[in-house]
């Protein structure tokens, strides 16, 4: 699972019809100072995260099709919670961060 | 699923049983605004969503999962055609401009 910001949502008029109920939000991945770092993929979300949320993503195709119940759902990535907080032990958060992020 | 802009379509008489049927599409990986990304791949067309020139497609095992047959020796599949993208800030991104510029 990795770390990621909601940063938009996708309106697709036609698709595949396994993918029909889903709401498809843009997520990317975030670093070690909690910026945005890496590709933008589209998640489906199974908790209500809002665009500038940061979430927990799952990136599997058999996590979606269990947490779905659809067995030929062709996708991988799942919002599966919002996350509050990140608090970093002490002593290891990157230089310039706050014990809580 | 994945962002990327059609290129062209690929003429492939000759190929395995389960991909007979499917559209071959040579695709550009994007970025949510429609930016160039990463390197060109081929992707089956699942449905009739190659016709757009902004699609989204999945990778893996699960690109084989709209096909009719999912033991299909496939790793890329097209699923969606994206309309738009709304963005926090308000913004609305509609279609990749690359895709003319480059003239596909």
């Amino acid at each position: 699972m990795i770390l990621a910001r909601v940063i938009g949502m996708v309106t697709s008029s036609d698709k595949d019809p396994e993918l029909g109920a889903y709401k498809l939000l843009v997520v990317v991945p975030l670093g070690l100072d909690l910026e945005a770092e890496g590709e933008e993929t589209i998640a489906i979300d199974r908790v209500g995260a809002g665009i500038g949320e940061r979430v927990l993503v799952v990136r599997e195709g058999n996590a979606a099709r269990q947490i779905t119940g659809r067995d030929k759902i062709p996708l991988q990535n799942v919002i599966v919670g919002v996350v509050d907080d990140v608090n970093w032990l002490e002593g290891r958060a990157p230089a310039g961060r706050q014990e809580r992020g | 699923m994945q962002f990327a802009r059609v290129l062209g379509r690929l003429v492939s008489t000759r190929k395995v049983a389960p991909l007979e049927g499917y559209r071959l599409l040579w695709i550009q990986p994007t970025d949510a605004r429609g930016h160039a990304e990463g390197e060109p791949l081929v992707a089956v067309d699942a449905g009739q969503y190659g016709e757009g020139e902004w699609v989204t497609y999945v990778t893996s095992r699960e690109a084989s999962l709209p096909l009719r047959d999912t033991f299909c020796p496939v790793d890329a599949a097209i699923v969606g055609k994206i309309d738009f993208v709304d963005f926090a800030d308000g913004e609305r991104v509609t279609s990749p401009t690359a895709t003319r510029e480059a003239g596909a």
